[in-house]
């Protein structure tokens, strides 16, 4: 059989290059003429605001008040009535979840839920109640390790999704707190992924340990550990470079970064997926790969302010048990808080 | 990318295909399902039912009485309209008439800008441009580094200075100019689509330069916010196109259909993976074939033209499709096979593959086949050219030589002559029955169904390309074709569609 699935792809290919070959040789009788194109493509560009516009100045971080943009659809849950729920008023509810990420499954089951309880105190409340239920795990974050150990968190998380910005503003805080916090660059692969960690360790006054573009993540930790016992900090926070969830070999090297970060003297007090709210359904997976290779103790969500609701933790939570810890909610030092389930839920569905 | 999607609609597929007739709850049931395979793609709901409503469109508007079965029928529906959400054939990038053609990329935070901007100027490069960056991301820490680095790594220069990004923008521009550059792309901060203030920045930029495009760049994994913010940067900055990255990533990508829906601009750029190389043009056509478990055959002849010997590989088809195919052939074919990479990853290319099929092929390690290789190479020239000269005494030499067992080279030489006389069959235009079950038969059935369907330009390569090897058409013709005599091949109770002229 091996033999066979060889061959069909070479015959395939085979076959098609002979044909490409032909059809392409007339072609390059002719001489390679570039096309003209018209100098704007764009013709109606958007009117230049003026300044006037520009110095809005943003609000104040809190939650209700990022979370305030576009929520039209969602008034609509509110208005609906109680007692017998109409297949009306669950279509509604349906539309309001899947809009929010929450995912086709979570969502049926979740009707499923509505459907045998009913609501007799308004669809809204019984909704609200059903997503309540879903955020029950222990959301307290482990600071301290066992005796004469170092605590570690390790940071792990796709590309993009805001790893280093999430250490920096854990940093900060953790330093204002009064704690000795040591930073370990292990992102070794993105360009000047340190560079930026190292900006935010200056920020929020963190030590730093960083090595060569393409270095062994791992021994970067090591190092990081290193210089924690020896000046005796409190805390080690590990970033990692983004990943995908479906590479075998990358969840292989994360695996290891785990371990070699819960080597004495440091233990892995967290290990904090970090999750972009505007991520849809492929979050499930990701939690579920990082899960198995990283033994993920909780998510933190970030970029929660702008339009994207991130409903989807209520299916990793519901499936995988994971928690929610922490929120991020804008790109200042401060923007980070911790999560709060009931003003989530009140969120998707305000 | 688009693998949970296939399997989904694959499955609808399966089951019209054996229907004579389609009921008005055949097609909601199916439509159904397309609903379901949508939204868990992360496409999003508007989309969705605008989506659904054209397909419903298509089915009824369309001549029924075609050579296509039913279920053709709605699959040729669903196809016709991904093609067309995705933006009907891949749009041609063309230069401005004078020089520099700016290009802005804009997106949320994380999206991938920074990388894209280094990938799209490496892209640039590879056409023969000289293109130039400008890095405008005065926010982010150590963005503009990033591109630094990048612009190192694909030797181009990069441009920026700690002033403000309209200003950045302006002078960088003018630098490009003044160097003589022909490309500018110019790399912003991510922003928030509500954040006032920075999507009046982004648009000062955009006012500042002038863009010939600008591009969203928007990630593969983004759920049905996707649609808020490709409207809201529409709104501020007129897109010109679509930019979508980590398309390597297991999601479904929905969100490039909602993005692409709700802007009406083409997806132009697709973004595959952490290497500079990871980029091209999209291909809608092509993705749309993806979606719906077609394959993907002009996107393996490519990747076949880039890594293959041509001459070496066009050569031993044709001896191998008139059935004079020795074992030396063989072993050059299987490397050149290899070096495109892994056969899982080219099966998925293949059309008419499903996902047994799939699996089965991804199952093959490089140790087998470096074992195959051994075997083969313990063989003298002359008993390459003539298995049939190996006897015992060769077998057990030959099995000494390679360190296997006798038994082992007994296998190969015994796959070796059947898929000899399967290639032989193949070559005079016959669909040959496959060891142990009548796979290939189906994987004809399949290819037929396709056939009665507009595809894209790569399957009549692929005909033309069997056309010239041998004497009949591999999938094109399954049946009835030019080698005839082959009824009872076809699957049971499965139709044939006869070739479509056109």
């Amino acid at each position: 059989m091996t033999l066979f699935w060889v061959l069909l792809v070479a015959v395939i290919v085979g076959a098609g290059v002979v044909a490409v070959r032909r059809r392409r040789r007339p072609r390059l009788a002719t001489p390679l003429v570039r096309q003209a194109m018209p100098e704007v493509l764009v013709t109606e560009v958007a009117p230049i605001p003026t300044l006037l516009e520009s110095a809005v100045a943003s609000a104040p971080a809190s939650l209700e008040s990022r979370l305030g943009a576009s929520r039209g659809i969602f008034d609509r849950v509110r208005s609906l009535g109680s007692g017998t729920l109409s297949e009306t008023d669950l279509e509604v509810v349906e539309e309001v979840l899947l809009r929010s990420d929450v995912g086709l499954a979570t969502t049926t089951a979740l009707l499923d839920e509505l459907r045998t309880n009913g609501a007799p105190d308004g669809v809204a409340s019984a909704i609200r109640a059903a997503l309540n239920a879903s955020f029950v795990a222990d959301r307290s974050v482990r600071t301290a390790a066992d005796e004469g150990r170092i605590a570690v968190w390790l940071f792990v998380g796709v590309n993009g999704v805001g790893k280093t910005t999430t250490i920096g503003k854990l940093a900060a805080r953790a330093t204002s707190a009064g704690q000795h916090v040591v930073l370990a660059a292990g992102d070794t692969f993105r360009a000047a992924a340190a560079d930026q960690l190292a900006l935010w360790a200056e920020r929020s006054g963190a030590d730093i340990v960083r090595a060569a573009e393409g270095a062994d993540p791992g021994s970067v930790i090591h190092d990081a550990l290193g210089r924690a016992q020896a000046r005796g900090a409190d805390i080690v926070l590990a970033d990692t470079a983004g990943r995908r969830a479906n590479s075998t070999n990358l969840l292989d090297e994360l695996a290891k970064i785990r371990r070699v970060a819960d080597r004495l003297p440091g233990q892995v007090v967290e290990t904090l997926m970090v999750l972009d709210a505007t991520t849809g359904q492929n979050a499930l997976s990701q939690a579920k790969e990082f899960l198995a290779a990283a033994a993920v103790t909780g998510i933190v969500l970030t970029k929660l302010d702008g339009t994207a609701r991130g409903g989807i933790v209520v299916a990793i939570e519901r499936e995988l048990q994971i928690p929610v810890k922490f929120v991020g909610i804008g790109e200042t030092v401060d923007d980070l808080i911790d999560f709060d389930p009931t003003a989530f839920v009140d969120s998707l569905l305000s | 990318m688009f693998d949970a999607l296939s399997a989904r609609l694959e499955k609808v597929s399966q089951s019209l295909r054996s229907r004579g007739r389609l009921t008005e709850a055949d097609l909601d049931n199916a439509l159904g399902e397309v609903r379901t395979a949508l939204l868990e793609a992360d496409v999003e709901l508007s989309v969705v039912r605008a989506f659904l409503d054209a397909v419903r469109v298509r089915v009824a508007g369309e001549d029924v009485a075609t050579s296509l079965t039913p279920g053709q029928h709605v699959i040729k529906a669903v196809h016709d309209q991904l093609v067309e959400v995705l933006g009907g054939s891949a749009l041609k990038v063309t230069y401005a008439a004078k020089p520099p053609t700016v290009i802005l990329l804009a997106g949320l935070q994380g999206a991938g800008k920074t990388t894209t901007a280094g990938k799209l100027a490496n892209w640039f490069k590879s056409q023969g441009r000289q293109p130039y960056l400008v890095g405008t991301d005065l926010q982010r820490p150590a963005a503009v580094e990033q591109l630094r680095v990048l612009g190192a790594q694909i030797g181009v220069e990069v441009y920026s200075e700690p002033s403000n990004p309209v200003e950045v923008a302006r002078k960088g521009v003018a630098e490009a100019i003044r160097l003589g550059r022909d490309v500018v792309i110019i790399d912003t901060a991510g922003r928030l689509s509500i954040d006032a203030a920075l999507m009046a920045e982004v648009r000062f930029i955009a006012g500042a330069v002038n863009p010939h495009y600008t591009f969203l760049v928007i990630d593969a994994v983004t759920g049905q916010d996707a649609v808020h913010t490709a409207r809201a940067f529409h709104e501020s900055l007129e897109l010109s196109g679509i930019i979508v990255t980590k398309l390597d990533y297991d999601a479904r990508g929905g969100a490039v259909l909602s993005a692409r829906g709700v802007v009406g601009r083409p997806v132009v750029f697709a973004s595959t993976g952490e290497k500079m190389g990871d980029f091209d043009l999209f291909h809608p056509d092509r993705m749309a074939s993806r979606i719906l478990g077609m394959g993907d055959i002009m996107s393996l002849i490519e990747q076949a033209e880039r890594t293959m010997d041509a001459d070496v590989m066009a050569d031993s088809t044709q001896r191998m499709l008139a059935g004079q195919f020795t074992l030396d052939d063989f072993m050059t074919q299987m490397n050149q096979v290899r070096k495109m990479g892994s056969l899982g990853g080219l099966m998925k290319l293949v059309p008419g593959m499903n996902k047994e099929m799939r699996d089965a092929a991804s199952n093959i390690d490089d140790g087998h086949l470096n074992r195959v290789e051994a075997i083969i190479r313990s063989m003298t020239p002359k008993e390459r050219r003539d298995p049939s000269l190996i006897d015992g005494s060769r077998r057990s030499r030959i099995a000494k030589g390679c360190g296997q067992t006798v038994n082992d080279v007994n296998t190969l030489l015994k796959q070796f002559d059947q898929m000899k006389k399967m290639m032989k069959t193949m070559g005079r235009g016959g669909m040959p029955q496959m060891p142990g079950g009548g796979k290939m038969a189906q994987m004809a059935e399949k290819l037929g169904a396709a056939r009665g369907m507009e595809l894209p330009e790569g399957f009549e390569a692929l005909g033309a390309g069997m056309n010239a090897g041998g004497a009949g058409g591999l999938g094109p013709r399954p049946a009835g074709g030019a080698g005839g005599g082959q009824k009872g091949k076809k699957k049971k109770g499965g139709r044939v569609t006869p070739p479509k002229t056109r």
